[in-house]
């Protein structure tokens, strides 16, 4: 699982049967020092209570459509979890 | 798995279900000389590791949900064991 910060959201209206309902957020992924490291991605979220601006962590793999009601969805990332604080020791 | 060092943790209330519960630290990947090799993850800690603790990380599902007893849940890394000894 890696940390991330949420920075847009996607609207979809046609999209994969089992995926109505789910909101999707683009999320940059970052290091653990809270910078941005590599290309944002779109996850689902798991959470429902993400929203831009917030630092999250999310998981990628199939463990992401383990996060959502319906777990035979083709999602391949998804926010699992609001982080409310990180320390790193410096 | 791989070796890794635990350099933080990680706290957070709103969180899936599966996770609730469940300690959360920062583990740095280490190369065989002992030195983060830039890779990092968030791990579930079922062995009391603390900050400083050179563990051993399993980053696989389905593993994950044996060790945690769920058959659903979006959990892959696991910090398995604490290293007491590497002999390269």
């Amino acid at each position: 699982m890696q940390l991330a910060k949420v920075i847009g959201t996607v609207v979809a209206t046609q999209k994969y049967e089992g995926l109505e309902g789910i909101k999707f957020l683009i999320v940059q992924p970052l290091t653990k020092h809270q910078q941005p490291k590599g290309e944002p991605v779109v996850a689902a979220d798991a959470t429902a209570q993400a929203g831009p601006g917030t630092l999250v962590f999310i998981v990628g793999s199939r463990e992401a459509a383990q996060a959502l009601p319906n777990t035979f969805v083709p999602v391949d990332h998804a926010i699992v979890g609001i982080v409310d604080d990180v320390d790193t020791g410096n | 798995m791989y070796i890794g060092q635990v350099s933080g943790t990680v706290v957070a209330t709103i969180k899936h279900e599966a996770f609730h519960g469940r300690k959360l630290l920062i583990v740095d990947q280490l190369d065989l000389a002992g030195e983060p090799n830039g890779v990092y993850d968030i791990c579930v800690d079922v062995v009391q590791a603390g900050v400083g603790d050179r563990v051993l990380v399993m980053d696989e599902g389905n593993g994950a949900r044996q060790i945690l007893q769920q058959a659903v849940a979006p959990i892959r890394a696991v910090i398995v064991g604490i290293v007491d000894e590497v002999s390269v």
